[in-house]
């Protein structure tokens, strides 16, 4: 276990490291940085200005590790349009992306992992039928498009919810809908998928001539196997939805990362584009190995070696 | 000798067992393929919209672009019984007043294109990364799962919205970021599956012949994934489209005024308390294209290999 | 408590089929008495193992099963509904299954998996399901039981593992065992082992077992009794002694002769076999079912419906339009 935890890590450091460079070398896509940060109307003499702020006239290795030095340490550099720590604006807007992140996974799970359930109990049946049409409409929806659809209907017609900000609980409702339920048809397939397998394999078979009964055949023999999976899918699922959450925030007004990032492109904050892409890669590393962690507590075919 | 094995003795097979003897494998394919109503659904509501795109000049007496006319903008479309309904534009016109049926035909050549463009970089950078791990294994495997698991840990809307704003977008741009970004699910596919075909015995008697590896990959593993490969791409490239639009619906994918249909939805935002049916009407229209695709894909996957099914 | 704990009459088991209604189970009986063995025999497909399943009502749902008597120590299970069914299973009747390797849940230790039929069916606190978990691996040959209380299925060999399956099923002294080819999937060494275990076991716990296999050399040293299946019928039943002395039957004959019989079987001398394959089970039925691989078929064997009839002595009965006589008779000339 040891030996497979120190593996899955120092794949996920060097995943990180990687990632780091990519994000880093992200601004030199323009070409100049400088240049990028000054806008079209600088003259050259602020273009050299910002230049030396930023330190892009160093060498690039001294940049990078200069940059990653500081990160490591917490320290992402300063927004020069928000006159502000970039670290500092990144953790007050963290709160409502992970919030919203962790309705829309919880929506999604709640919805895909029973559905998938029946539908594996009752192959055919109607229920089966039911969450298969909802999976293929599901997965042909675009999301942003759904989100205007909830806006229109939940928001202005009906005026159940309201549509933009963050201020209460019911705010979290539709952003989380429009970005959670693009997620339950991989997961419901899956867990469809994983029951019908289990549920026809020799050890259930085993457990029914023990004489358990449904539920202790179904949740204690059948799910624990067939979630391993799962867990796998819904960590990369929610570790999709922090950085793919830019869409939904934006059409919700939600003052989180996404919405951040979306209004830190507008404008060429280089330097916080490159923090936010950063963070959120780190998100999934750490998310993703997390679930590994957890799927080899669950499967001891894994943990036991 | 088990009882077993005595059958194995069998002279000339019984009249029984010759009633079972079943129709060749094409015919069971075909006969699969249309008793399957995914694929003929899909198949027909995507042939239709590819015939649109290449015929919309001619489908419309306007210009997407350059007939527009502000003193019609904002014609309701057919079903809105109202008295500015205008049977010239049968879906109504937009804000600068031009045919949202000439836009909306027009638009189907942009998701078409970036769809296929993309998924075909997509394709041929995953498949080569996942045929080479699953083939070679070890530190060939090694790379490309990293690769992989770095493509993956990097948020694709954003670094697609990143990559456009500073290199700047234009629908060949936005076609390269999205193909360059969103092979991972190729590579993934074909691996496992190049795992599964390598080591069967076909493989091995094609090595032992002293085939070249190009020969190998080319003539005996890539037609055995084949039907994996469509499925997939099939997903990519309703993933492409849909980014597309999304990208667009946030103003830095496909620019104004070209008829994209993210950028139609993105356009009529504004007007959606008083005109909802100017969203309405791309979104179904990117809907029933999505829903058209992966009809298609799942269909695939159902007949090609039916012992799979879900 | 009466002698007999399992009593089968008349069971038919029909699956509706693409091409038509299979019938892989056609009318078949018989009794096991407890501490007697009573082994099924027959090939592939005969439809032994779906008896077994029909006994415990553990058959796919597709499967339909009839019959006119099905007791288990005289209580009826045909009308035992499911919850009835689910306290008798695993309880009072267990079974062992063909494969180890799969037949555990990869997910839980294997004290886990053999508690929790005594947990369920008997009023017992953990500590006493523990210790008759370790006082059963022992019982099945297994060493520092206690330590294996917490490893997982994938630690273990596959003969250690049909041991565990074979403690599981012994967890509540059950009355009848059945046990499904239980070493079909293990080493030839093993095999003998776990054969002679469970040959043991139900003499040492007076328990009924059914032993399923398509290897008659397993059933010449473990079985009371024998029920030879074909196609979906018993063939011939009787004692072990009478079937294995004096097969009647051509099929039974047919078996009989495949099996090599160390020191008297010359080597390099001809095996027996059977020609043909088993005839499609779906649709209408007539006749004998072997009538198409019969040496000695008439055109009588072909229409109507052969039944057990056959009997010469007691508790022997076959399956064949020959007379006892012409059997024997074709037994020399084949053995000639």
């Amino acid at each position: 276990m040891l030996k497979y935890l120190l593996r899955r890590l120092g794949v996920a450091v060097l995943v990180a490291l990687t990632v780091s460079v990519i994000t880093f070398s992200l601004i030199y896509l323009s070409g100049d940085p400088a240049i990028a940060l000054a806008g079209d109307s600088a003259s050259n003499e602020e273009i050299e200005h910002i230049r030396k702020a930023y330190g892009y006239d160093r060498p690039i290795i001294v940049q990078y590790g200069d940059w990653l030095a500081r990160a490591a340490q917490g320290d992402l550099g300063r927004s020069h349009y928000l006159k502000a720590n970039i670290s500092d604006v990144i953790l007050t807007r963290l709160p409502n992306t992970l919030i919203l992140a962790l309705c829309a996974i919880s929506f999604a799970l709640v919805l895909a992992i029973p559905l998938g359930v029946a539908a594996a109990i009752r192959p055919n049946s109607l229920i089966d039928r039911f969450a298969l049409s909802l999976a293929v409409v599901g997965q042909a929806l675009p999301s942003f498009w759904f989100a205007l659809i909830l806006i229109f209907f939940l928001g202005i017609q009906l005026r159940w919810l309201p549509i933009t900000g963050t201020d209460s609980w019911m705010n979290f409702i539709m952003p989380a809908i429009a970005l959670g339920y693009y997620v339950t048809p991989g997961v419901m397939r899956l867990t469809r998928a994983g029951m019908l397998e289990v549920l026809s394999s020799d050890y259930i078979r085993t457990a029914k001539a023990k004489g358990l009964r449904p539920p202790a055949v179904l949740f204690k023999h059948a799910l624990r196997n067939a979630i391993i999976p799962v867990v796998s899918l819904a960590a990369v699922q929610f570790g999709f939805m922090l950085g793919g959450s830019i869409v939904i925030e934006t059409i919700f007004a939600i003052n989180g990362l996404g919405f951040l990032a979306w209004e830190t492109i507008q404008r060429a904050d280089l330097p916080m584009m490159q923090a936010i892409v950063l963070v959120l890669s780190c998100f999934y590393i750490v998310i993703t190995f997390l679930a590994d962690m957890l799927n080899a507590f669950l499967d001891p075919r894994i943990r036991v070696t | 000798m088990t009882p077993q094995d005595a059958t194995t003795t069998a002279p000339g097979i019984p009249p029984a067992a010759a009633a079972i003897l079943e129709p060749s494998p094409m015919a069971q394919l075909r006969r699969r393929v249309f008793g399957h109503y995914g694929i003929l659904i899909g198949g027909a509501v995507l042939g239709i919209i590819f015939l649109v795109a290449i015929f919309a000049p001619y489908l419309t007496p306007y210009h997407p672009i350059l007939d527009q006319d502000l003193a019609n903008a904002l014609k309701p479309p057919f079903w809105h019984d109202s008295p500015k309904y205008d049977p010239a534009y049968p879906l109504g016109t937009d804000l600068q007043g031009r045919d949202y049926l000439t836009r909306l035909i027009h638009g189907s050549r942009i998701s078409l294109l970036i769809g296929f463009s993309a998924m075909l970089i997509s394709g041929v950078i995953g498949t080569t990364l996942g045929v080479a791990a699953g083939y070679f294994g070890g530190r060939v495997d090694m790379v490309v799962n990293f690769l992989i698991t770095t493509r993956l840990s990097m948020p694709v809307v954003l670094v697609a919205l990143a990559v456009v704003s500073l290199v700047g977008s234009s629908l060949w741009i936005v076609i390269w970021v999205l193909g360059l970004l969103i092979w991972d699910r190729f590579a993934v596919v074909m691996r496992s599956t190049t795992m599964q075909v390598r080591n069967l015995d076909y493989v091995a008697a094609a090595q032992a012949c002293g085939c070249s590896t190009l020969r190998i990959v080319m003539s005996e593993i890539l037609p055995n994934v084949a039907n994996h490969l469509i499925v997939v791409a099939t997903l990519e490239m309703a993933h492409a489209i849909l980014l597309e639009a999304a990208l667009s619906f946030l103003g830095l994918g496909v620019q104004p005024p070209a008829p994209s249909w993210g950028l139609m939805i993105s356009e009529a935002k504004g007007m959606m308390f008083f005109d909802a049916w100017l969203i309405g009407v791309p979104g179904t229209a990117l809907f029933a294209l999505i829903l058209s695709i992966n009809l298609l894909g799942d269909g695939v996957r159902d007949v090609t290999a039916p012992e799979n099914r879900n | 408590m009466s002698d007999t704990i399992l009593e089968v009459r008349d069971l038919v088991i029909d699956i509706p089929v693409a091409a038509g209604m299979l019938h892989p189970v056609q009318s078949i009986s018989f009794d096991v008495k407890r501490g007697e063995t009573l082994s099924i025999v027959g090939e592939s497909g005969c439809g032994k193992s779906l008896t077994s399943l029909a006994v415990m009502d553990l058959l796919p749902l597709r499967a339909k099963r009839t019959a006119s008597v099905l007791t288990l120590d005289g209580e009826d299970l045909l009308s035992a509904g499911e919850r009835r069914m689910s306290d008798i299973r695993g309880n009072k009747m267990a079974m062992i299954f063909q494969e180890p390797m799969t037949s555990l849940n990869p997910a839980y230790t294997i004290g886990n998996q053999l508690v929790e039929a005594l947990l369920r069916h008997k009023q017992v606190s953990a500590a006493e399901a523990r210790t008759r978990a370790i006082y059963l691996l022992e019982k099945v040959g297994i060493t520092a039981a206690a330590s294996r209380l917490s490893q997982y299925p994938h630690q273990l060999s596959g003969g250690l593992r049909q041991r565990v399956m074979i403690a599981m099923a012994l967890m509540c002294g059950p009355d009848l065992i059945i046990a499904d080819e239980p070493t079909t999937a293990l080493d030839v060494t093993i095999q003998a082992q776990i054969l002679h275990l469970l040959a043991d076991l139900q003499k040492e716990f007076n328990m009924g077992m059914i032993l399923i296999t398509h290897d008659l050399g397993v059933v010449a040293r473990v079985a009371d009794r024998v029920a030879v299946m074909y196609a979906g019928q018993i063939v011939e039943t009787g004692t072990a002694k009478q079937v294995f002395e004096n097969p009647t039957h051509p099929y039974t004959q047919g078996l009989i002769e495949c099996i090599p019989i160390p020191g008297k079987t010359e080597r390099g001398a001809h095996l027996g076999s059977i020609p043909g394959i088993v005839p499609s089970l779906v649709g209408d039925l007539s006749g004998c079912h072997f009538a198409d691989r019969c040496r000695y078929a008439m055109d009588a064997c072909r229409s109507g419906r052969v039944e057990l009839t056959g009997s010469f002595e007691d508790g022997h009965v076959y399956r064949c339009a020959l007379t006892p006589q012409q059997c024997a008779a074709n037994l020399t000339k084949g053995a000639a």
